[in-house]
């Protein structure tokens, strides 16, 4: 497919097929941002041929690609006054959220609207990956109640799901004072900022070796 | 060859501007009274001009094809059609043997000479496409043999997209058309068809492979950019270098419709940072760099957008001087306000004032200190008002509903402009949130919090928005941080990280030591005359 589009870029003949890669998308899990802003850019050229469903699922598919802002770039190709229509607005709230780190009001929101993202599966786990990333990148160690909050998990369900953690991706539990459980994720270069920084201030040897022939 | 009958015995000089009635400044060349029949008169002085240049295309003089098309054209353009068209085609065609081909230049440049001028009538606007239709088929299909200079190849390309957006702009103005101009509309909907204008540009891409020249350019087996696109082995440069400027005709076409990734990744053969053959003409080089750095910025990628604006807004700075002369000046100028406005947003967003150099940085502080301070502070209007000014003028690519008789030519921009505001919304609180971190090297959340008349909850969701706005997705998928001031969160505490720079104090007495050990041992050998 992705053959198909780099031949025929601005081709309305392979409208179709770009739509029904669009339903290949969402049942076997797989994305592809080309093909997908291919489609939005001849429903752009021929309004009369967009189809609601479709543009929906591209949607629902970029807010999966989260960080990535491809939900953005497909906005901007998708008229204004279909943007102000259901499920438009709806899909626009949730990036909003997104975006933002709103993540309670995020799943809430979504839970409202089961209908327009169940049909697309994996998007809960999407969801939850893009959550720990951004967290990862901010917290060294995070309260319980901020993780359970940022991916929808509480109680049992969250033991389980920490227990995997730690066991498969290096996270671990720490109890603190005061008996509060902190989550300890893994080290990377922005949640610690030491692993980036070059050694500046350090000399090679070969530089003070210079100095030797003036020390004696 | 019969170019000898032309102009008479006395022009048999090579060089069209050393002529007598050029040396004299046009003293003698009248003003076209406005009313004048473009199809049937034709002033000497245009005879002469298409003969001399006809024979320098036949003869390949790419240096006076150059200085003919530059600067003959635009002397005769100002002294005698100001504000009327050039003679016809088919007027002049009988001083180039009814050259096709020749015919064909010339209609391009007699159009993009109306456009600029005059306003085009909707016949016109049609003639015009369907010239640049038979013209690039010419070179698609046909085997041209000609060099033209890169200047009016870029030109050409440069134009076919503008007139292409002056006929979206105007076709989108349907409430003061007329009924025959409607019906002409529907019925001819293939004309400055978005579909065309792509697949024209493609198709010159393609033809030309100037994608595997490129990339063949870089082991030394192919020479393209080392001439320039010239070809000196006696054959063309036309059909490769309109490939090449093609290229850059799609990013422009996609960052006209909204498609910032698709754009940016046509131009992906072409090196930006590097020189190549789009850096040896002003307007593409500002063109390419502008949309570029536009792409960028829409994508979030502010490091990229200021380093290229920075490129070029120091360029400009240089070579000012130089341009002075020429036709485009104006639009020179326009882009490169423009593009200072880009980088003041870019710059209030993501403030990593040492990208920028000391020139451009004084520019930059002299129009919009001001106002990037405000930014800062997330003056939604200003953002409005900067964008508004700088940006492209978008298109609807669509056909109109005729059934809707309204002026929708701002429709693109709105969107355009909408989603972009509401991105400076989301980003809000980043400027404050860098104002305070700069002064801790650590905070807890709640003290923070009340800094910043937040609640923690809402504090935690702002620093989880900084980090995400600020650390953008690569094209590898690999993410990188553009924040200046960077942290990260322990429970409930924000550590600061320390980004000074240390001073390489080691380094810098290592080498000074060794310095004055040289001096003092030439001392030592200078021998000192006794008195």
């Amino acid at each position: 497919m992705e053959q198909l589009v780099a031949l025929n870029p601005y081709n309305p003949d392979i409208l179709p097929e770009l739509e029904s890669y669009v339903h290949e998308q969402v049942i076997s899990q797989m994305y592809s941002l080309d093909a997908n802003l291919c489609l939005l850019r001849l429903y752009q050229f021929e309004p009369g041929r967009l189809n609601i469903h479709v543009v929906s699922r591209i949607l629902v598919k970029a807010l999966m690609a989260l960080p990535a802002s491809d939900f953005n770039l497909c906005m901007f190709l998708i008229p204004e006054r279909l943007q102000l229509e259901e499920p438009f607005l709806t899909l626009a709230t949730l990036a909003h959220f997104l975006e933002t780190a709103r993540f309670r009001e995020f799943w809430d929101e979504a839970a409202r609207n089961r209908d327009i993202l169940e049909v697309v599966p994996g998007f809960e786990q999407a969801i939850q990956g893009y959550a720990i990333h951004v967290l990862s990148l901010t917290y060294q160690r995070l309260p319980r109640h901020v993780l359970a909050e940022a991916i929808n998990v509480e109680g049992l369900s969250l033991d389980k799901y920490l227990d995997h953690q730690v066991k498969s991706n290096g996270w671990s539990l720490e109890r603190v004072h005061g008996g509060q459980v902190l989550v300890v994720l893994p080290p990377n270069e922005h949640n610690h900022p030491v692993l980036k920084k070059n050694a500046t201030d350090s000399i090679p040897l070969e530089h003070v070796a210079k100095l030797f022939p003036v020390l004696t | 060859m019969a170019y000898a009958s032309y102009g008479g015995a006395a022009y048999d000089d090579d060089s069209y501007d050393d002529r007598p009635e050029f040396r004299d400044g046009l003293r003698d060349i009248q003003q076209q009274d406005p009313g004048y029949d473009a199809s049937t008169h034709v002033p000497d002085v245009v005879k002469t001009f298409v003969a001399y240049l006809y024979r320098h295309i036949r003869e390949k003089n790419v240096y006076e094809i150059h200085q003919m098309y530059e600067g003959s054209f635009q002397k005769l353009s100002e002294r005698m059609f100001k504000q009327s068209p050039w003679p016809t085609a088919e007027a002049i065609a009988s001083y180039v043997e009814n050259d096709h081909v020749f015919c064909l230049l010339y209609k391009e440049m007699w159009f993009r000479h109306l456009y600029a001028k005059l306003t085009p009538t909707l016949e016109q606007r049609f003639e015009s496409w369907d010239n640049y239709c038979n013209l690039f088929q010419v070179i698609l299909h046909g085997n041209v043999n000609m060099q033209l200079p890169n200047q009016w190849l870029w030109d050409m390309v440069d134009e076919f997209i503008y007139q292409f957006q002056s006929f979206c702009q105007y076709r989108a103005k349907l409430k003061s058309k007329s009924d025959q101009e409607l019906l002409l509309l529907r019925q001819y909907n293939e004309i400055w068809n978005v579909y065309g204008v792509l697949n024209y540009l493609q198709a010159l891409i393609d033809k030309s492979m100037i994608i595997q020249i490129l990339e063949q350019e870089k082991d030394g087996s192919v020479t393209f950019t080392a001439t320039d696109g010239y070809d000196y082995h006696g054959g063309s440069n036309v059909l490769k270098v309109l490939g090449y400027f093609s290229i850059i005709g799609l990013l422009r076409v996609h960052c006209l419709l909204g498609d910032y990734h698709s754009g940016l990744k046509c131009l992906t053969p072409i090196d930006i940072n590097q020189h190549g053959v789009f850096s040896t003409i002003i307007g593409c080089h500002i063109t390419a760099i502008y949309y570029y750095g536009f792409a960028n910025l829409m994508m979030r990628r502010y490091i990229d957008a200021i380093r290229a604006f920075n490129q070029v807004l120091l360029y400009i700075l240089k070579t000012k001087q130089y341009h002075q002369k020429l036709p485009q000046f104006d639009q020179i100028l326009k882009k490169n306000e423009q593009m200072y406005a880009l980088l003041a947003i870019c710059l209030s967003l993501c403030p990593h004032g040492k990208l920028v150099e000391e020139n451009v940085n004084n520019q930059l502080r002299e129009k919009y200190a001001d106002k990037m301070q405000r930014m800062q502070r997330s003056d939604e209007a200003l953002f409005d008002e900067l964008f508004s000014f700088a940006c492209p003028k978008f298109i609807t690519p669509a056909p109109p509903n005729y059934e809707e008789l309204i002026n929708y030519n701002q429709d693109a921009y709105r969107l355009q402009l909408k989603l972009f505001l509401s991105e400076m919304r989301q980003q809000q609180l980043i400027s404050s949130i860098r104002s305070f971190l700069k002064l801790y090297s650590t905070i807890s959340i709640a003290k923070l919090a009340s800094f910043m008349e937040l609640d923690e909850a809402g504090l935690r969701m702002a620093l989880l928005t900084y980090k995400h706005k600020t650390h953008v997705v690569d094209y590898d998928g690999s993410i990188l941080s553009n924040a200046d001031v960077d942290f990260y969160i322990d429970g409930d505490m924000v550590h600061i990280a320390d980004n000074k720079v240390t001073r390489r104090f080691g380094d810098y007495f290592v080498r000074h030591i060794i310095k004055f050990e040289e001096i003092i041992n030439d001392l030592d050998r200078v021998q000192l005359d006794s008195v």
